[in-house]
């Protein structure tokens, strides 16, 4: 046990002498936290719509009203009245308008005489996000040009549907924060446990380790501990700092940090036993630096942490059914998001540890503790 | 007594044999210099020994432990100086010490009185809280011979341990080692391709070239061991034909090679091999431009042995050698 603890020691002894590595570790997940959290976060907004208004007549006004109180109200449109329609669809070929409002010459008469009034949204729809939101946001305004006028009759007899949310909004930031801190136990992981390690090994530093009476297994504790130490500091700093950033209710409540610290080193433990069964028999330090990217991509995106799992094709769900990543992810979400105790978290805990369990024997069963 | 015992060890990688049966012993207390070119053999030797590498056969028992059934027994008895720079940079000279004590398992009150002494001997004392990036790269090396002596061990492996570093650092290393030796009682194995670190170092050497062992002996009786005690080297203003096989007739002339208008002529006897090269040259009317004579060297002796000079040897890539390996060559 000596031996091992004499690893511990080495290895965080040279942590702390490298401001560098901690800095990459943590500088990844803060911007991506903030840039992504932000980016994808906010509804979209000061959509150029040209409307060209044919008709002139009352309906007609009042659908332009409705569209000009959308533009000055939760500013989703920027309203520019056109006269000349080819103009209007000419400006919307070349980029200039995101849609056209089109309002027939004959809407007012068939609104009049029920005759199945249409008004022509004719949208870009090279960007999918924008055009969807363009038309959910005029589909909006046409349901309430259609609402009844004020009625006389006091019971409705129509079905209504009244939202509960159980939580407090949850702005995309918060929404990205767990995935953030898997990120930064994955980032120290990666580097410390994957780039650094096969340096090492390259530089011959763990011929001086074998050639010492350290048994394979206290070598093996030794790495492991080590760096799961590590990842455990990286992932609550970025706890800490990202519950912060992302406006976290009440983001330094002791009992939840207590239960957040203990998934953080579940997750650790995780990562690192994946990484050194990944590294157990490399030699080549340009091989981590190659996986980092396609193991990022892997683990990150379809573990839930960007997108619902729900939106997923079958083949992507397989892989984040195995992913540790999700588990670590919805762990964190129950504990930010809603606060929840180790009961809504007990099979995440159950996965991991079962993970760690069958990487680290099957990357110890393929250690050699010869070159 | 014998310190290091080797019975016919081979070692392949493959359809490669790196070492082909090599058998000797290393006795206790000397300095034992394993001599050759890269890719001769010598690394993957020394691995084997020092339990680094398996052997595909044969044995080799190192202070009595077999290096495979008891490599245990080997690690505790043994000091290894790999051929890379392995201390850790970020760590102090001190920091060093203390984690390869802790991994020797050095008891925790004997720990500072050995680093100190160990500090003491490699002359590093006062640069024992400096960061070993800090270093040269001789006090570099010097903190990696007092690393592997930290635990006090009855052999000593150093595979090249002065490649890359100055010539004034390599003589305070041979000092060094030469001490150490004589305070501690010391078995020192080396791995060396420089025939003056063999020389002037080495008790006895073994010369291995291409995976075999070529000869064994002192410094001194492998000299002798060659034919020719001297070489005369000399080169001549202008020369007549068959002026080769002249200087070939020459007393006591056993072997005449030329090259670039300079001829090499190994003699057994050199004073008496000079005066008559003088005479006949005279007689001849050719002009000695230059001329001179050379005791038997090591580098002889390679070539004796091997067939080609050390210096043209060196280049041959070892093929256990990474693309990625950071020599200090």
């Amino acid at each position: 046990m000596h031996r091992t603890l004499a690893i511990i020691e080495r290895e965080m002894r040279r942590f702390r002498r490298s401001p560098m590595l901690i800095v990459m570790a943590m500088i990844m997940p803060i911007v991506q936290l903030v840039v992504l959290g932000y980016a994808f976060g906010g509804n979209v907004k000061h959509l150029k719509v040209a409307v060209v208004d044919q008709d002139h007549a009352v309906p007609a006004v009042r659908v332009r009203e409705l569209v000009g109180a959308a533009a000055s109200g939760n500013r989703t449109f920027d309203i520019i009245d056109y006269t000349d329609p080819g103009r209007a669809l000419d400006d919307l070929r070349n980029g200039r308008v995101n849609g056209v409002l089109t309002i027939p010459p004959d809407f007012s008469r068939r609104v009049l005489g029920r005759n199945q009034p249409r008004v022509a949204l004719i949208e870009d729809n090279t960007d999918s996000f924008v055009s969807a939101s363009m038309a959910a946001a005029m589909g909006s305004l046409m349901g309430a040009f259609n609402q009844p006028r004020p009625t006389t009759v006091r019971m409705s007899g129509q079905v209504a549907l009244d939202v509960v949310e159980v939580y407090p909004y949850v702005p995309y930031v918060q929404y990205l924060l767990p995935g953030s801190i898997v990120m930064s136990i994955f980032m120290m992981v990666m580097i410390g446990g994957g780039i650094i390690f096969i340096d090492d090994k390259a530089r011959g530093l763990h011929e001086g380790y074998l050639v010492t009476p350290i048994t394979k297994f206290e070598l093996i504790a030794g790495f492991n501990i080590s760096g799961t130490i590590r990842a455990v500091l990286a992932g609550a700093v970025i706890m800490v700092i990202g519950s912060l950033i992302a406006g976290v209710p009440n983001p330094l409540d002791p009992m939840r940090m207590l239960r957040m610290l203990s998934v953080i080193s579940v997750t650790a433990f995780a990562l690192i036993s994946m990484m050194f069964l990944l590294m157990v028999r490399v030699n080549d330090p340009l091989m981590p630096r190659a996986m980092f990217g396609v193991l990022n991509t892997l683990l990150y995106f379809p573990s839930g942490a960007v997108y619902p799992q729900q939106g997923f094709p079958k083949w992507m769900q397989v892989i984040a059914a195995v992913d540790p990543f999700t588990y670590a992810v919805h762990a964190f979400k129950s504990l930010l998001l809603k606060n929840t105790g180790f009961g809504a978290i007990g099979f995440d805990l159950m996965y991991l540890t079962i993970f760690s369990v069958v990487a680290l024997t099957a990357a110890t069963m393929l250690f050699r503790r010869t070159l | 007594m014998i310190a290091i015992d080797v019975q016919n060890i081979v070692k392949k990688f493959g359809d490669f044999t790196a070492v082909k049966g090599i058998t000797f012993g290393v006795e206790a207390g000397e300095i034992f210099g394993l001599l050759g070119p890269n890719g001769a053999g010598k690394s993957t030797l020394i691995r084997m020994l020092v339990t680094l590498l398996p052997p595909t056969s044969g044995t080799a028992l190192v202070n009595g432990f077999d290096v495979v059934q008891q490599a245990d027994g080997v690690r505790h008895s043994i000091g290894v100086i790999p051929q890379a720079m392995t201390s850790d940079l970020e760590l102090s000279v001190e920091e060093n010490l203390i984690i390869f004590a802790k991994l020797y398992g050095v008891p925790r009150d004997k720990r500072k009185q050995l680093i100190d002494q160990l500090l003491e001997a490699v002359e590093l004392t006062q640069w024992r809280d400096k960061q070993v990036r800090n270093l040269s790269g001789g006090m570099r090396r010097r903190v990696e011979i007092a690393r592997g002596l930290v635990h006090e061990p009855r052999i000593f492996f150093l595979d090249e341990p002065t490649t890359g570093l100055d010539p004034v650092s390599r003589v305070h290393v041979w000092e060094m080692l030469q001490r150490l030796k004589a305070e501690r009682d010391l078995t020192i194995l080396i791995t060396t391709h420089y025939l003056d670190e063999a020389d002037k170092l080495c008790d006895r050497i073994a010369i291995v070239a291409h995976g075999d062992l070529k000869a064994l002996d002192s410094p001194m009786k492998l000299k002798a061991s060659v034919p020719s005690k001297n070489t005369l080297e000399a080169t001549f203003s202008a020369t007549p034909d068959g002026w080769e096989r002249t200087l070939a007739a020459l007393p006591d002339v056993g072997e005449v090679t030329s090259h670039d208008h300079v001829f090499r002529l190994a003699s057994a006897n050199g004073p008496v091999t000079t005066m008559a090269l003088m005479e006949t040259a005279a007689r001849a009317g050719v002009a000695v431009n230059s001329l001179a004579v050379q005791s038997t060297t090591l580098d002889d002796v390679f070539v004796h042995y091997t067939g080609r000079a050390l210096r043209d040897s060196l280049q041959e890539p070892s093929a256990k050698d990474s693309p990625f390996m950071i020599r200090r060559a």
